[in-house]
């Protein structure tokens, strides 16, 4: 089945395709651009490939490779029982077209990847941030984000100072 | 009924009609069927759902970004917290997960040890489900049998390992504490009671003509629209998918035993319940399995990990024992971890419960993401709950079987 599949996509998408690989015995595909990702889920929701595993994103800003985000789809066909996952690398403040009209679960994969990551689906029915208010500032999975805020919020300041006072008096 | 039900299913409400008034009303995030914190922004007309918008992230403590400041052994009692009514089934997803990444392989006693308990806890959660959705629906004595039963099985929990929900037992290569024999004996005496307590809640619902009215043509989905929308676990088994984790990507000691895969034909609430119900009955039935197949030998691999242990800490130790082969987790950028990612599944209680992690070499997970089954059931409810009433919203919430500690993350 995966090698008749591989060949069929070489076929079709040769062009767009950078490195195809195994690790573990799970088979994936790099892709070289992000244009071509639309028409090659189509391609592949057609060869039986319908149910969409997850969706998530990789921020490899500390690993020095000349690419900011991954974008990562493992599809797998039941059918078939046959999985392949696909990557898609993405510049800084590049935006990704999206997956939810032929894949209605990628909605809340996008939503949360939008949220937690900050790349844009192009053509997403709702795209704003799920998990966190929308007051949020920041994408907190990206490298650059601290886990720990410089600035405290107020009610922990007022406690390490009510600390202090109680261990004036000898109270620990 | 019949009749009924099939009238409000083919009338379409359109927004040209002059006396279409819609309303809308947020329900939860405090109200008890929402089973924890889910808010829904619900458009009604009348009492029929126009639109319905789910808001999450009450519950969000930022797990993953957390886990990328970890070990891989830290990040073990974090799982816990996801779906906290069957946490051996998270620990035992993640810890396979790393243990594919390393090429560790948990001796068969280990194997068998987590699928026993894995199967404990499905039936744990599978009674907390039919408890609550019962009692939304407004069987109360179920919920208290229900409670009943459950008990006993966390209580063999706390034998096991000593604690009751989050237990963190199962662990990177294996299992933490070998199990006494008089604990087996005694889960192995409780297969035949629970069989006749299953009778017992069947008796009480399976024929109840309220239970058939409230639960029989709603919330219907066909088999192309549940895997498109992403649905795993019984709610898709329900619509006569015959998708298991456990059959397609087997994992520990399920390619050993005999067990069927349950599934539904039409789709319905009702459909999924009697999935769910079977579904325990093959779990018992594992259980029985596993305790008379259970092998003897060690019950954790020699080279696995320990729960915060360091390499620094972890040589010294090894090298008196006279052990070669260890692994431990340094945080400097030595490659003792295989570089590359990879994504592994399980079957929770609630459907797939997938990790996908991404090495780089240290010992800490550079990026760990969770594939949370409540997550992807919520961004379906719009689907399911449009052209119902207010009512039966409460009973699709209920079938699909949603835990907001796992959804949130």
């Amino acid at each position: 089945m995966t090698e008749g599949l591989l060949k069929e996509i070489f076929e079709n998408f040769n062009q767009e395709i950078f490195e195809v690989g195994e690790f573990r015995g799970q088979l994936y595909l790099i892709l070289k651009d992000r244009n071509s990702i639309k028409p090659l889920m189509r391609f592949l929701k057609e060869r039986s490939f319908n149910h969409l595993q997850t969706l998530t994103a990789v921020d490899y800003s500390q690993l020095g490779r000349s690419y900011r985000f991954e974008v990562v789809y493992q599809l797998y066909s039941i059918s078939n029982r046959c999985a392949l996952r696909v990557r898609v690398p993405l510049k800084e403040e590049e935006n990704i077209e999206s997956i939810v009209e032929e894949y209605p679960s990628a909605n809340f994969f996008e939503r949360e990847v939008f949220d937690l990551f900050g790349i844009r689906f192009t053509g997403h029915p709702d795209l704003k941030r799920i998990l966190l208010p929308a007051s949020w500032k920041g994408h907190p999975l990206r490298k650059d984000y601290p886990l720990e805020p410089e600035e405290k919020p107020e009610d922990f300041l007022s406690l390490k100072e009510f600390k202090e006072i109680l261990a004036t008096h000898g109270i620990k | 009924m019949p009749e009924r039900k099939l009238q409000y299913k083919e009338e379409l409400f359109s927004t040209e009609d002059p006396f279409f008034t819609p309303f809308e009303i947020q329900m939860g995030p405090q109200h008890p069927s929402t089973h924890g914190v889910l808010k829904l922004r619900l458009v009604l007309e009348g009492e029929r759902i126009v639109d319905c918008e789910p808001e999450i992230g009450f519950l969000h403590r930022g797990l993953e970004k957390l886990a990328e400041s970890m070990s891989y052994t830290q990040v073990l009692p974090l799982t816990d917290r996801l779906d906290y009514i069957s946490a051996m089934n998270n620990n035992t997803g993640y810890a396979l997960a790393v243990e594919r990444l390393l090429g560790i392989e948990p001796p068969p006693r280990g194997k068998f040890l987590r699928t026993m308990v894995c199967e404990l806890a499905r039936v744990a959660s599978h009674l907390l489900w039919l408890a609550t959705h019962a009692l939304d629906i407004g069987a109360m004595t179920v919920f208290l049998y229900c409670f009943r039963e459950r008990e006993k099985i966390l209580d063999f929990f706390e034998d096991i390992c000593g604690a009751r929900l989050t237990v963190s037992y199962p662990k990177i290569g294996g299992v933490r504490l070998d199990v006494e024999m008089g604990t087996l004996e005694r889960i192995y005496d409780f297969l035949p009671e629970m069989e006749k307590r299953l009778e017992e809640y069947e008796g009480l619902l399976s024929e109840n003509r309220i239970w058939l009215e409230r639960t029989r043509g709603v919330g219907v989905i066909s088999a192309e629209e549940a895997i498109a929308y992403g649905l795993t676990g019984p709610s898709l088994r329900g619509s006569g998918v015959e998708y298991d984790v456990r059959k397609h990507f087997p994992y520990d000691a399920y390619p050993d035993l005999d067990f069927e895969v349950p599934i539904g034909k039409n789709g319905d609430i009702y459909d999924r319940y009697l999935c769910r119900l079977k579904e325990m009955r093959q779990s018992l039935r594992i259980v029985k399995q596993c305790i008379e197949k259970m092998p003897s030998g060690p019950v954790c691999a020699e080279n696995s990990p320990d729960l915060d242990m360091l390499i620094s800490k972890r040589a010294p130790v090894a090298m008196a024992k006279g052990e070669i082969a260890f692994i431990g987790f340094p945080f400097e950028r030595v490659n003792l971890v295989p570089f590359g990612e990879l994504y592994s599944a399980v079957e929770g209680a609630k459907g797939e419960l997938g990790f996908y992690i991404v090495s780089d070499g240290t010992g800490k997970p550079y990026r760990l993401h969770i594939r949370a089954p409540s997550f992807v059931h919520i961004s379906a409810l719009p689907k399911l709950a449009k052209g119902h009433f207010l009512a039966d919203l409460v009973s699709i919430i209920g079938t699909l079987d949603i835990v907001m500690g796992e959804c949130d993350r």
